[in-house]
């Protein structure tokens, strides 16, 4: 245990994740010896990103305003929508170049271990967004894991009978892993190869 | 195949410590507690993943240190490939092949192929089913290493789905009406990947019979003959339609003719998880699916478990080792016969054999049981035996020994 301050910081870096204690230690220390002018830009990032970033109205991304930077971009399609678990997600597939269309970030996915179902996340906000019939097709691109095919599967039989194209992201992504570890030539394939679960 | 060379650095008791081995016969000799078991618990890491003793990481590694590492070479008709795997609990562990780019250790499957025999074999015989649901599942894996994914993500399925019960079962106890439409979604998903585990069991079940009752004719006085059968869960839950008639002929006689394909056992796990919903919500267990299944072992027409004497209970378990060596292709013997399509590997013929493992059984067995043992194992391409005095090593199986002492290995000569 360490004086006051600098125990403060140690807790307080520990509840980050992935920050276990020894790394907790090591990054305090580090910021002890820093200059003043780098740990000053450090506080102003994080007091800006509470200050300017909250959630986008429509999409739930991360945005500087109501509406994120893609929502908001009118050379994008509003009849095709991309639903995925994390922002993490959108900036993966945006680097693929592959797709013109909108996002829709659910905040998770269904996880009865960790009790997450269906109302903690934005699933009521996505079919309000598929009501006007300007939604041609959704395309279901949760992570390739046993909990991101039950949401897709979920999704897919709530949002089939509204008469909207359902596509699930075609096999050959790293089975059972996350999304963003994917290379962009293999997401930008499992784009192109996505196939039509429900309609 | 055989192991030429075994590295390790802070596995177990071990800090750091090589080992030359030769194909044919090695034993290891010292006295309890100073790392026999450590040694070939390593080696069998490789081959499956997995320890025999212990279901997490976290033993494996030497107590203080951070991670274990594992190396080893592997000699299979003339090539040779090194293995290495970094254990590290609470990470992601890694592989390594021959010295290229660390990847996933799930890569290494299929190239070190091991049969161990140990004590604890007897609990297959006379213990709970997850033993013996392990055994098959280990053997699947090892036949066809990309099932590790399916068996993994359907373990991960059942899971979820309890968890999911269980809190429906909350709701219900606080007098709420739960929602059935995201349980629907996880009884789909556990009949889709229930029904491929459950068809690969079958079609392994199929193809160890004949191995089974052969291996024990020969290790045991062969009074009786050993059988092999399924019992599923299914049947518990398949009063009418389609699911009895699945349920009822999992396992045809005829060991020719194929058991039921994965669709067919869908549709049967679909209808018997509809049968045991109310039950399932009750209780909060998924009380249907291959997770749920038994293999059962008879002697002469009779359960092996609770009937079969001590030295017969012995015999089965060591015949299930031995059904599983030839099976994987040892002793020449399954290159191609009787292996379903499923298994089928067209490197099966090439030195062939699996490493055998024998971990201090010679102890625990007759001196008939033990003799007929060592005649059956001796002529396979690399077998490995410990004990813990040079008495429990049959004299054909010395050829190199070796002494373990407190975190060293010496060659004895
Ligand atoms: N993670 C670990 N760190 C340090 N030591 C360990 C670790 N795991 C096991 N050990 C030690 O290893 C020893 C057991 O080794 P092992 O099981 O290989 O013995 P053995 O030679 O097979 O003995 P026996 O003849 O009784 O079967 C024990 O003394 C145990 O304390
Ligand atoms: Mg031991
Ligand atoms: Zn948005």
């Amino acid at each position: 245990m360490y004086e006051g301050a600098v125990q403060d910081l140690i807790d307080e870096l520990g509840r980050l994740p992935g920050v276990g204690p020894k790394s907790a230690q090591r990054i305090a220390f580090h910021l002890l010896a820093a200059d003043a002018t780098d740990v000053r830009r450090l506080v102003d990032a994080l007091t800006e990103v509470k200050a300017r970033v909250r959630f986008c109205e429509v999409c739930g991304n991360v945005a500087e305003s109501e509406r994120c930077r893609i929502c908001a971009d009118p050379r994008r399609s509003d009849e095709v929508v991309c639903v995925v678990e994390e922002p993490k997600d959108v900036v993966a597939i945006e680097r693929t170049r592959e797709f013109r269309g909108k996002y829709h970030v659910l905040g998770g996915a269904i996880n009865p271990i960790e009790n997450v179902g269906p109302d903690d996340l934005r699933v009521k906000e996505l079919m309000s967004r598929l009501a006007d019939g300007v939604v041609q097709e959704v395309i279901l691109a949760t992570d390739p894991n046993v909990e991101g095919e039950a949401t897709a599967t979920y999704l897919a039989r709530l949002i089939g009978p509204m008469g909207v194209t359902v596509s699930r992201l075609a096999s050959g992504l790293p089975v059972g892993g996350d999304l963003e570890y994917a290379d962009e030539v293999t997401l930008g394939r499992a784009f192109e190869g996505r196939r039509v679960v429900g309609r | 195949m055989y192991v030429s060379h075994l590295s390790l650095l802070d596995f177990r008791s071990y800090a750091s410590v090589d080992v030359e081995l030769e194909p044919g016969p090695n034993a290891f000799v010292g006295r309890n507690g100073q790392g026999k078991t450590n040694l070939v618990e390593a080696i069998g890491y490789v081959a499956t993943l997995g320890s025999h003793r212990v279901a997490s990481d976290g033993p494996l590694v030497r107590a203080g240190a951070e991670r274990a590492i594992v190396r080893t070479r592997i000699v299979r008709g003339d090539r040779a490939s090194t293995v290495e795997l970094e254990i590290t609990p609470g990470r992601a562990n890694r592989a390594r092949v021959n010295r290229g780019q660390p990847g996933r250790p799930r890569d290494v499957l299929g190239i070190l192929r091991t049969v161990l025999f140990a004590p604890e074999d007897l609990a297959l015989v006379k213990g709970d089913p997850d033993g013996r649901r392990r055994l098959l599942d280990q053997l699947v894996v090892q036949l066809l290493p990309r099932a590790a994914g399916l068996l993994g993500d359907y373990e991960r399925v059942v899971k979820q789905r309890s968890a999911l019960l269980k809190s429906l079962r909350g709701l219900r106890a606080s007098g709420r009406t739960p929602d059935l439409s995201t349980l629907e979604v996880w009884d789909a998903k556990a009949a889709q990947l229930g029904a491929e585990v459950l068809a690969m069991r079958l079609q392994l079940v199929q193809a160890l019979r004949p191995h089974v009752a052969a291996a024990y004719e020969q290790v045991s006085d062969a009074d009786g003959a050993a059988e092999l059968g399924y019992r599923s869960s299914l049947e518990a839950f398949s009063a009418d339609g389609a699911a009895s008639d699945a349920a009822g002929g999992l396992l045809p006689d005829d060991v020719a003719v194929a058991p039921p394909s994965a669709a067919v056992l869908e549709q049967a796990l679909v209808v018997a998880m509809a049968a045991a919903r109310p039950q399932e919500v009750e209780r909060g267990v998924s009380l249907v699916g291959p997770h749920r299944d038994d293999l059962v072992l008879t002697l002469g027409g009779l359960p092996a478990k609770g009937y079969a004497s001590h030295g017969e209970s012995w015999s089965f378990a060591l015949a299930l080792r031995l059904a599983s060596f030839r099976l994987l292709g040892g002793g020449g013997v399954g290159t191609g016969e009787g292996t379903p399509e499923t298994f089928w590997d067209p490197d099966l013929g090439t030195d062939a054999d699996p490493v055998l493992v024998l971990d201090d059984v010679f102890a625990e067995l007759d001196v008939r049981r033990r003799e007929r043992l060592a005649e059956l194992v001796a002529p396979a391409r690399q077998v490995l035996v410990t004990a813990a005095v040079p008495d429990d090593v049959p004299a054909g199986l010395m050829a190199a020994r070796f002494d373990v002492t407190t975190g060293e290995v010496a060659r004895a000569v």
